[in-house]
Parts: C-alpha cells; structure tokens; sequence
C-alpha cells in the first residue's frame, strides 16, 4: 500500500497533478450547478416583484 | 430530420432536451471516470524511462484535448450564431467558455507538475506551453468581454469574433511539436497511426479521454439552460417553468 503511494518516487507529483485536476473538476461541477440555480432564484424574483406591480 | 431540427432550434425544446440528457452524461462519466482511474493507477504498469511518474498522462492528455475540443466547439457555434444570427448558438458558446478555461488550467497546471520531475523545470518558453497559455488567455479574454458588455447581442457578436479569430491558435498548438523544436513529446495518440503507447497504458487513457468528454458534454447541458433561461426570461414558457416547478427540473 506505501509503495502505492509513494509512486516509485514519484509520489509527491502525480498525487498533486490528479488533486489539482479532481478539485477543478468538482469546482467546475459545482459552480455551473450554483449558476443555473441563482439564475433561477434571480428570474424567480423578478417575475413575482413584476406581478406585484401589475394589478 | 429538418423536422427535428426545426424543433431543437426552439429555446424550450432545446432547453427540456438539455435537462433530459444532462444526468444521462453526468452519471456515466462518473463510472468512466473511476475505471479510469483505477485502469491508469492501478492496472497499468510503470513506464520504462519515466516510472510511476508517467501516470500523470492519464489527468494530463484529457483535459489538454478537451481544452482544445471545448474551444472548436465555442468558436464553431460562434460562427453559426455570427452567420445565421441563432441565439441558441451562443447560448452553446457562451457556456463553453468557463468550461474550456478550467480543462486549460488543467492542462497547464499537471503539465507543470510532469514537467518539473522529468525536464528539470515547471515552466519554458516553449511553443506548445506558450500556445496553450494563450488559449488559457483566449477563455479570460471571452469571458471578460462578454462581462465588460451588458446588452447581449453586442456580447455575442464581440465575443464570437474574438472566439472565431482566435481559433487559428488551435492548429498551432496541435502542430507546434511538430513545426518547431519542443521540449514537449509528441503526440500519443493519432487518429491516423497506431498509438505509440502499449495497449495496457492505452486503454485507460482512452476511458479517461471519453469520461472528460462527457463530463464536458454534462457541464456544457447546464451552462447551456441558464443561457437559455436568461435569454428567453420574458418569454411565456419560462414564466410557466418558473410558476410551475420547484427548486428543481
């Protein structure tokens, strides 16, 4: 399992290159995702602030 | 098939088409994603020069590619809405563009981790490291135009030139280690020739390859619905989505 890690010395670099790509990744996911919803909320509340003005 | 299109070129079908599919690519670049993973860490054996260190081809080819394929896609779609005026069109391109920014920084940031154990240095001045930086500050510059202008049929037309123009850096940066001395190895894979990597090595790169490629695909679904829905907003059937469902479809 420690030479799993280790990488054959290369350890520190390829555990460093697949964080660096999983939390991109992850963050990427994660702020298309909160987009679509604030655009949503945001439509949401301009639609109900408009049908108040209009009786 | 025109029947089809003609009804995919309408904003509330393209826009329920883009819901349905959405988990339909997000799922299964999930389960790609971890065979992949375990293929290129665990199956594969090391490499004969670079050891265990080669690994990071398996993070590192994928996102470079998709870097590359989310640009075409942007500058292609740029093009359609600059000719046949299409909003849905730049509805795609827009959304790709924080896309492609994040699998360039991705790029960038695992070829600097390779390039520091087996050439000595994070960084060089090199054709192929020089182009993609500049594809990375193409994404930037996209993105910040489209900010910098608030109507959205200026920032259409604005950020598609920019993003149709900008597309002869991409044969630039596929050809670059070809064209000129590179300290960069070339290609691994062609369409055209046998790979130059053992099939053990190959197969999971290619999983990985296809798992970002979907996982694009799913990202670019739901950049493409909140384009979608801030464009059409005073449109009725968004008004009728917005009334009718929760927090979530």
């Amino acid at each position: 399992m420690n030479e799993f890690f280790a990488m054959g010395g290369y350890g520190t670099y390829v555990w460093s290159a697949y964080s660096i790509s999983f939390v991109v990744l992850a963050a990427t996911v994660w702020f298309a995702r909160r987009n679509l919803a604030n655009t949503r909320e945001r439509l949401k509340r301009q639609r109900l602030s408009k049908q108040d003005r209009t009786p | 098939m025109w029947n089809w299109f003609y009804k995919l070129a309408s904003p509330p079908h393209f826009y329920r088409t883009a819901t349905v599919l959405e988990p339909w690519l997000f799922w299964p670049a999930l389960v790609l994603l971890a065979i992949g993973l375990y293929g290129g860490l665990v199956m594969a054996p090391a490499d004969y020069v670079q050891g265990d260190g080669y690994r990071i081809i398996y993070v590192h080819v994928p996102s470079s590619y998709l870097s590359m394929f989310t640009y075409v896609t942007m500058a292609v779609t740029s093009a359609i809405g600059l000719i046949w005026r299409m909003k849905l069109a730049f509805c795609v391109a827009a959304a790709c563009a924080p896309i492609g920014a994040a699998f360039t920084f991705m790029s960038l940031t695992t070829g600097a981790i390779w390039g520091q154990p087996m050439w000595g240095t994070w960084w060089v001045w090199d054709p192929r490291l020089t182009s993609q930086l500049i594809l990375f500050f193409l994404y930037l510059g996209y993105m910040f135009l489209r900010q910098a202008l608030a109507e959205t049929r200026q920032a259409d037309r604005a950020s598609g030139v920019l993003a149709v123009v900008g597309v002869v850096n991409i044969p630039i940066i596929h050809f670059s280690v070809e064209w000129w001395n590179s300290l960069h190895q070339p290609a691994s894979l062609s369409k055209l020739e046998t790979p130059a990597i053992a099939g053990d090595m190959l197969w999971p790169l290619l999983v990985m390859i296809l798992a970002y490629q979907l996982l694009m695909l799913a990202l670019l679904m739901t950049g493409i619905r909140a384009q979608v829905l801030e464009r059409e907003k005073n449109a009725r059937w968004v008004g009728e989505l917005l009334d009718t469902t929760g927090h979530e479809a």
